[in-house]
């Protein structure tokens, strides 16, 4: 039997990388998206814990949204991707400060 | 019947307006044509008005009328309403206005023809006319006021009418600011009247007067001024800059940058003289003062004798009869100051017609000398302009004051009236004014022989184009020749000595100043009057006058010449116009300048400069430190995100 401990460690993990793949990846946009959906799906792991502990169905259909919304999100993540490699030819994250102040 | 004279009334006051906005505004659409026309059609139906209403409140003596148009603004208990109060002196200076303004429409047909500003001046002097016109017929001291700034706007204008020259500007500015000054005592003196009558209306403040004559008010810590004195002496201000009085002065000669016209019609015959309506249509105040009715008195005198004399040294012909102007308005504040107001009236009235004739032939000379206005330059014009010549004769007979012209008349009785008022400066105002009859004489004719006697000193391409003016021009002044004649004798006996003369109802002189009194006991009929005036001192100086100018220009052309020499320094200080305008450059306007530079340098740049300036600095440098922070990396950003997040948690858990 695999405790709740167990899925709540699974997520804080899944979390932590995620952060740590947005702060810490200097090369492209891609992986940040990437780390984005990582960060979702730590949470998501978070809510189906607690819903299958408390044995309580919202915690499940609220995972569907996120799901949903998180593929939304992607689309629009990766149509300004496609806008930014059509300005810069190049995705690279250091290229892009032109908001430094 | 009251009713309709009210119309009337609205109609008389309104139509140079509409004329004004018309040639003003829809001068492009209707032509010259058009603008001459609607602008002369408009003041005629003026004209014609003020004749009735003269009619009705002069010869037939009907009772004024005096009722609101309406009702501009209230405050609380304070009303101030648009009104019109219609009587014999309203109608009579009506009458005067319409007429002048009337004549200089049709001249400047004439001396504008080439003018490419032609609509725009036609809307001016139309709306001159209405300014003048709601001043004239003003009912409370609001509506004074608005067609006393009203006409100081358009003059203004006038002035400045040729905006390319900038003399002309200089002019106008010059004629703005000093009005200023005489407008800002004005104000004042409107002000003081509505702390102490609670009113503004004249009927009102006339009822009241006398119950208040013994109030003082302390100005000063410590000293009680009369108020009466006061406040009569703070509307003469308005009156000294109105009607150009020493010291206020010095804008009139340098109005004569406006067009010919202009000078004729509102720097000689009707704007300036609105001093002395002001202080006639007030006399129930004045009255009641002694102190004001001397100080007036003697500023009158001053400007009459001394303003007189710098007419003689001038060489621009505008600028001669600008002089006699000043000096005649002396003359009739003077008169003012003798309680004797119908005299003044009288004299404006006379003054309006012969000076407007001076002024209008001077344009003509000018349009026939091409524009040049310098009397060295002209001489032996009688020869080319006739009708011009023998109007000029009348008119500066009738400045002169020799009988039978109507200048006579009006100046003489003045002279008796201000020997005979008792007040303490009676002496000093005789003496002036007597004494400027003779230099009145000397400059008038010094002016007319130098221009249409003597040898012609024109070159000679001027000489071979010199003719009469049109008819558009030289029309006017044979009708302002006729009442520059006969006016004196027609209404000497009328105006000043009926039982009931034309003014009784409207002018209010108090028992015991009794310069009217002792006038009336001493005339018997205006042919008396003329043969008195042979032994009287005013005509044989007047005569001396006119000899010592024909001496000096005509007979010894050298003369003058070898009194300049004899008498430098006399010739320079008149040149100098008494350093009045020297003494204003040096003191009032550099003193300004000083203060304008402290100003501008200390609490401008320094202060106000320094502060702003300081507030953009110290925000700069404090952005430039913390602009670092914001690097554009999104990760940098994230990092504080989760860094303030965690910050935040350790806070809520632990804190």
């Amino acid at each position: 039997m695999v405790s709740l401990a167990n899925y709540l460690m699974l997520s804080a993990v899944l979390f932590g990388i995620s952060v740590a793949g947005i702060v810490i990846n200097r090369r492209n946009i891609v992986i940040i998206l990437m780390c984005i959906e990582l960060l979702l799906l730590a949470v998501n792991t978070n809510f189906v814990a607690f819903a299958s502990f408390w044995d309580d169905i919202q915690g499940q259909i609220f995972v569907l949204f996120v799901l949903t919304v998180a593929a939304a999100e992607a689309a629009i993540g990766l149509a300004i991707l496609v806008v930014i490699f059509r300005q810069h030819h190049s995705i690279a994250i250091d290229e892009l400060s032109q908001l430094k102040g | 019947m009251e009713q309709t004279l009210q119309m009337m009334s609205l109609g008389l006051v309104l139509a140079p307006l509409l004329a004004s906005v018309v040639a003003g505004f829809a001068g492009d659409w209707i032509g010259r044509r058009g603008a001459h026309s609607v602008t002369i059609f408009c003041v005629a139906i003026s004209f014609c008005l003020s004749i009735y209403f003269v009619n009705h409140f002069v010869l037939a003596a009907a009772a004024p009328i005096n009722f609101t148009v309406y009702h501009w603004l209230v405050i609380q208990s304070l009303q101030l309403n648009v009104g019109f109060l219609l009587d014999a002196l309203s109608s009579m200076m009506a009458v005067v206005v319409c007429f002048v303004s009337l004549l200089v429409h049709i001249y400047s047909i004439g001396y504008m023809h080439d003018d490419p500003a032609y609509q725009r001046f036609f809307s001016y002097i139309s709306l001159f006319t209405f300014m003048m016109l709601m001043l004239v017929f003003a009912n409370n001291f609001m509506q004074l006021f608005f067609g006393w700034e009203g006409v100081g706007l358009v003059s203004y204008l006038l002035i400045g009418f040729y905006y390319q020259r900038d003399s002309a500007t200089l002019g106008s500015f010059k004629a703005f600011m000093v009005n200023r000054i005489g407008d800002f005592g004005f104000l004042l003196g409107i002000a003081a009247v509505l702390a102490s009558f609670s009113s503004l209306d004249y009927a009102a403040v006339f009822a009241k007067a006398a119950s208040l004559q013994q109030q003082t008010v302390t100005i000063w810590y410590g000293h009680e001024w009369s108020l009466m004195t006061v406040i009569c002496l703070l509307l003469f201000i308005g009156a000294m800059g109105k009607s150009a009085q020493v010291p206020l002065h010095v804008w009139l000669p340098e109005s004569m940058e406006g067009p010919t016209p202009i000078s004729a019609l509102i720097h000689a015959a009707t704007m300036v003289t609105a001093g002395i309506y002001m202080v006639s249509r007030l006399s129930p105040l004045y009255e009641l003062s002694n102190t004001a009715l001397n100080v007036i008195m003697i500023i009158g005198a001053t400007g009459a004798l001394f303003l007189g004399l710098l007419g003689i040294v001038q060489n621009d012909v505008k600028r001669v009869v600008a002089y006699s102007t000043l000096s005649q308005l002396g003359y009739m504040v003077c008169g003012l100051g003798a309680s004797a107001y119908a005299v003044s009236m009288f004299h404006l009235i006379t003054h309006a017609c012969f000076k407007a004739l001076l002024f209008l032939g001077a344009g003509s000379v000018i349009i026939a000398m091409h524009h040049d206005q310098d009397i060295r330059h002209m001489g032996g014009l009688r020869r080319y302009m006739p009708v011009t010549y023998w109007t000029v004769l009348i008119g500066s007979l009738a400045l002169a004051g020799l009988p039978p012209f109507s200048g006579f008349f009006s100046k003489d009785l003045l002279i008796v009236a201000v020997s005979a008022s008792g007040l303490p400066a009676t002496g000093y105002a005789t003496a002036c004014l007597t004494l400027g009859v003779f230099v009145t004489a000397l400059y008038t004719f010094r002016a007319f022989f130098l221009t249409f006697h003597t040898t012609p000193r024109m070159d000679e391409t001027t000489r071979s184009h010199l003719h009469e003016s049109p008819a558009v021009v030289w029309l006017p002044l044979v009708i302002l020749a006729i009442p520059s004649a006969l006016l004196g004798i027609v209404m000497v006996s009328p105006v000043l000595f009926a039982s009931q003369t034309l003014f009784v109802n409207t002018i209010h002189v108090a028992a015991h100043h009794s310069a009217m009194a002792e006038l009336a006991t001493e005339y018997h009929g205006a042919f008396k009057l003329m043969l008195h005036a042979f032994v009287t001192v005013p005509f044989w100086l007047a005569l001396a006058g006119i000899l010592v100018a024909w001496l000096c220009y005509e007979k010894y052309p050298a003369s003058p010449a070898w009194l300049i020499k004899r008498f430098n320094w006399v010739y320079r200080l008149l040149l100098a116009k008494y350093g009045f305008d020297q003494f204003n450059q040096t003191f009032v306007v550099g003193s300004t300048r000083t203060l304008g530079r402290f100003l501008y340098q200390v609490t401008d740049v320094s202060l106000i400069d320094g502060f702003v300036n300081g507030v953009a600095a110290v925000t700069g440098l404090v952005s430039s430190v913390v602009r670092r922070i914001q690097t554009g990396f999104i990760y940098h950003y994230t990092l504080a995100m989760l860094l303030g997040l965690a910050g935040f948690l350790i806070w809520l858990l632990w804190g």
